[in-house]
This record gives structure tokens, sequence and C-alpha cells, in this order.
């Protein structure tokens, strides 16, 4: 079995499973946010209604609440979701909640990596797509609608066929100017944006055990964005390593037999990879940067779950010292934490110098939600996830997905950019 | 189960379209249904009869995870979407909350069906009769587990332990 079959065989109980089994998998954890939170609390009444019990959770220690998408309140329907949110955390119990002005916040996704709410070998469902990036630690982290969730909640498990796996093997480290999101993307390109549509996609070789636990995290967070089940990368020491300093012990580091057979197998050089970007209006709608039209950009957002990580604004900061902006540009560290070490190793004062305007942790305009939302016929260079038509605010805009290196350069430049070029 | 034809002849139908993300904080689902399509047809709230069906081509529903996506396609008076495959959140939260049929079709029923037919499903013939044309194509049967949860009403009503 492969390292997804061997946990799914563990969480439902069997000694083994195989691709279109289905199953009825025990959930080790669980997260909602201040969307999907009040899309359960409404189907919670709905069952009320229909006479089935809501009076308690199967286990509140699972579950963790976030506040990311349409936080600090945008307006007054958002601010009343916070309320109806940490109501629901108190009459069920519920005591990991990351509330926004109370210390640790952010984005989801980004909380579950930094603050270690998710161990190797768990199975993890969230109330959002993007819960796939969690899989980098090691873990089946797959995402789910309102419904799903709420059954999740009342009854600790949850059903799935157990996925096909796809292996994306990378040959060598990365070149300097190349990041993650430059390999997730040309693969997207490659596959389409249903060519991962109900599978795993797994990620190894020698370029995968280079890469830092949050590159790997940025390859996960976009097989979503390939139609994915899920996304996961096998556990090394860098993720207990990772995961210790974010005070985790006990890990259980489940790994594949050697003999496994993927259902298909893509290996890339890692030599040859070229930063890209996916332009307007999909994912899988990608060029090589130094091909990349010849727009004029009006915003350059560095921001999301995708692409504000630590290790995401050390790539901006490289670029922008000593430089000025040449278009708007807005940097939304994706967590609390993030902010800190940012602020503390000189780096905001780097964004500020260029230019920069600073945000709080935030979905924010990555959703089209507030913050920083386009306006028609506006371009931006995003370090985000999606680019579909309105995905960042109006129909009529433009998104250029890219690295955090890209999305800094072109802000330099007002054009895409590749780093290389950057006078 | 009959219905008219509202055809979307393109793949990649995603939810940003369905429901735009400024919505994503409104859980009304009467108001939710008044935005359904926004980003693509925004003339889709005023054409739209209770009972009505869409059908489009390839990764219908892809994108996030917004259950606001078939809640609004729902509570606009779509009963199925037919399309030639769908993303897979979309297709359980349309399932397992028994909002709508997600129907997979074959190509004769895509290139075949046009907006406005009247078409009748019948789910356990898997059959798709096209009423206005006189046609009648396959669909996809759905897998076992999907069948059980749609026959029970949705995934709360499904009772696993029984089977």
């Amino acid at each position: 079995m492969n390292i997804v079959e061997k946990i799914l065989a563990r969480a439902s109980g069997k000694s083994s499973v195989a691709p279109d089994d289905v199953i009825f998998a025990n959930v080790d954890k669980v997260m909602v946010h201040d969307v999907s939170g009040p899309g359960v609390i409404k189907v919670f009444d709905k069952l009320k209604k229909q006479g089935i019990s809501v009076d308690k959770l199967w286990d509140p220690t699972k579950v963790w609440v976030a506040e990311d998408h349409f936080v600090p309140s945008a307006e007054k329907i958002s601010a009343e979701n916070i309320v109806k949110l940490s109501n629901f955390t108190k009459q069920y119990g519920i005591e990991k909640h990351f509330k926004y002005g109370m210390g640790q916040y952010g984005i989801c996704h980004t909380i579950s990596h930094e603050e270690a709410m998710v161990m190797p070998g768990e199975v993890y469902v969230g109330g959002d797509s993007h819960t796939n990036t969690t899989g980098a630690l090691g873990a089946f982290a797959c995402g789910l609608g309102h419904t799903d969730v709420a059954y999740v909640l009342l009854n600790g498990k949850i059903w799935f066929k157990v996925p096909e796996t796809m292996y994306f093997k990378l040959n060598g480290k990365l070149p300097d100017h190349v990041m993650a999101k430059d390999l997730i993307l040309k693969i997207i390109g490659e596959i389409g944006t249903d060519g991962g549509a109900y599978r795993t996609m797994q990620f190894g070789g020698s370029g995968i055990d280079e890469m830092s636990v949050e590159s790997r995290l940025t390859m996960c967070n976009m097989t979503t964005e390939a139609g994915a089940k899920n996304g996961i990368v096998e556990p090394d020491q860098k993720v207990v390593d990772y995961l210790s300093s974010r005070g985790a012990t006990n890990f259980n580091l489940v790994k594949g037999d050697d003999d496994v057979e993927y259902f298909k197998v893509f290996e890339y050089e890692a030599s040859e990879m070229e930063p890209t970007v996916a332009k307007p209006f999909s994912p899988e709608n990608i060029s090589v940067v130094r091909e990349a039209p010849d727009v004029e950009l009006d915003k350059s957002y560095i921001g999301s779950c995708t692409g504000a990580k630590y290790e995401d604004l050390v790539a901006v900061a490289k670029i922008l010292k000593g430089r000025q902006v040449k278009i708007r540009t807005e940097i939304l560290p994706a967590a609390i934490s993030i902010y800190k070490r940012a602020m503390e190793n000189g780096l905001l004062k780097i964004f500020l110098d260029a230019g920069v305007t600073v945000g709080p942790p935030t979905c924010g305009a990555c959703c089209g939600a507030h913050m920083g939302v386009l306006a028609k016929d506006e371009i931006c260079i995003s370090t985000t996830n999606r680019n579909f038509p309105g995905r960042m605010g109006h129909v009529e805009s433009q998104t250029y997905l890219a690295s955090p290196l890209v999305a800094a350069a072109s802000a330099v430049t007002g054009k895409i950019t590749d780093p290389r070029d950057l006078q | 189960m009959k219905g008219n034809i509202i055809k979307y002849a393109q793949d990649n139908i995603d939810t940003d379209v369905i429901i735009p993300g400024q919505y994503l904080k409104v859980h009304d689902y009467a108001e939710l249904a008044t935005h359904t399509m926004e980003g693509l047809d925004p003339d889709f709230h005023s054409k739209v009869k209770e009972g009505d069906f869409i059908l489009s081509g390839k990764n219908f529903g892809c994108g996030s995870s917004r259950e606001h996506a078939p809640i609004a396609l729902s509570h606009s008076g779509i009963k199925a979407v037919l399309a030639l495959s769908f993303a897979r959140i979309f297709y359980r939260n349309a399932v397992d909350g028994a909002f709508l049929l997600p129907i997979e079709i074959e190509q004769d029923a895509y290139d075949g069906i046009l907006e406005g037919d009247e078409i009748d499903i019948d789910v356990s013939a898997n059959e798709i009769k096209n009423l206005t044309k006189n046609q009648t194509y396959k669909m996809k049967p759905f897998s076992e587990i999907i069948g059980k949860i749609i026959a029970a009403g949705g995934l709360f009503k499904y009772k696993p332990d029984q089977d």
C-alpha cells in the first residue's frame, strides 16, 4: 500500500484498502472557519428541525476553528458570522479557536502547520477546498463541504472512495530563482484543472527531499486547482523538525511500501524548471515568465495560504530590499506568527521602505472578499491560487498567478518580470 | 423527473462564477439564490424556473468547497445538473446535502441536448430522454454509495450500518 492507502486503512479499521474501495474513515482532526462554520451551524439548525440531535460533538478536542475569510470583519454580515462562530465554539466546548485580535490567528491552512494542529499519518478534514495544503506534513488532508463537516462533527467519521495515486517525481534541487509555486503551476498546466480529479497527487524524489516543508505546503496547496482529493508528501526528518519546533511530540511517520505501483508517474528535472505564471482565467493557462504577455500591471498581491508563508516573505524581501514598488503592492502575512517573525527579522521594514502596504492575516482579496479586491479591467499579479473570472473582484478584472519572487519582481517593474531579469 | 435545459456549452464552470466569493458570508439560502451564476450569466436569476436543469461540459463546479454553490443552484429551482464530469467537492456536496442530482452524461447527450429542450431523467433506467427532439441518451450510472445516499435523501439519512 502507498501512504494514503495505509492511512485510510488504519482509519477505517481495515488491514488493507485499494483504490475505489468505499470506506468510512475515522477522522483525527477537523477544521472550520468563518465561512464553513456558519454553514455548519445552518446545517445543524436544519438537522434539529428533522429531529436529529446536535446537542454535542463527537469530540470537541479534535476540532479547531479559524477566522480568516472576512476578518477583520469586513462589514455587518461578516461581523455577525464571527459572533455566531464564537457562540458555537463556546456552546460545544471547542477550545482551539484562533480569534483575530487575540494573539495568534491566521489563514486556516497556515495555522494548521504554524500551530502543528495536524500530525503525520492523521486523517484531517476541513471545511475549505485548500485543506489539501496540510498533506505536506504527511497527513491525509481533504476539503469537504458544510454537510460533510457537520456529519464529521457529530459522528467522527466520513465516507471516502479510496483514491488512485498520481506520483510526481522531481529530480534534483530547484534553481534559486525557481520556487515550488513555479513547479506546481507547470504541473497543473500539463494535467489541467481536472487532471488530478478524485485522485491523490503525491510528490517525491530528490527535489522534494531537498525542498523545505513550506515549499512542499505550496505544492500540496494547489493540488486543489488540479481537482485532486488530496496532495501528500511522505514525512521525513524535516517535517519532524518543523513540527517539533512548533511544540509537537509523538510522531507516527507513515510511509508507503517500496514496491507500490502508482496510477501514473510524472517526472521533472529541476534544472529545467523556469519561473512560470498562470494567465487569466485558469490556473492551467500557464506561460514561462519570459514569454508572458507584456501587460501593464495595476497591482501585486502577496498573500494567502499559498503565497504568504514566512519563506515566501523572505523571497519577496530579497527582491524588494533597497528597491521601490512601481504599482500598488499589498503584503498580507498569512498568520500572526509569520507577521511577528517578519517584524523581528526586519522584513516589514524592507516592505514598508519599498512602499508596500502591509496588512493583517486574511484570505481577503484572494477570494474577492475584501481588502484589496480588483476593479473592472484591473490587472493583478498574485501569489494566490485561483484566477477564474471574478475570483479577486470584478468579473472583468484579471489575475496572473505567480511565485512570491515573480510577484515581487513584477511589483518593482510594473510588468510581469522574471526575477533573473531585474536590474 | 422532467425539466427544461439551461445550457452552458463550456468546460470548467467554477464555483467563483456559480456564486462569487463576496457572497460566502451569506447563509440565507433565498438571498444566495438571487446571486446564482452571477459571474457568468447575470440573467440567470430572471430566466430560471422551478424544476429546470443545467447542462454543461467537463469539470462542473471546480474550485472551492463552498456548499453555497449547490445550495444557490438548488434554491434557484435547479433539480439536476447534467455535465460531462464534475469536480469532486461539488459532486459530493450536491449528493450528501441532497441539493440536486449531479448527472454524468456522455458526449452524445452534451451535443444533442440544446437550450430550452424538455428532458426526462430516468435514474432507475440510467436514461435521459429528450422529449423535444425525441432522442434517448445513456447517463453514467451512480456508483453504489452515491446511489444509496441519493436514495436515502442525503448523508444524514443514509444508514451505512444497515447495508
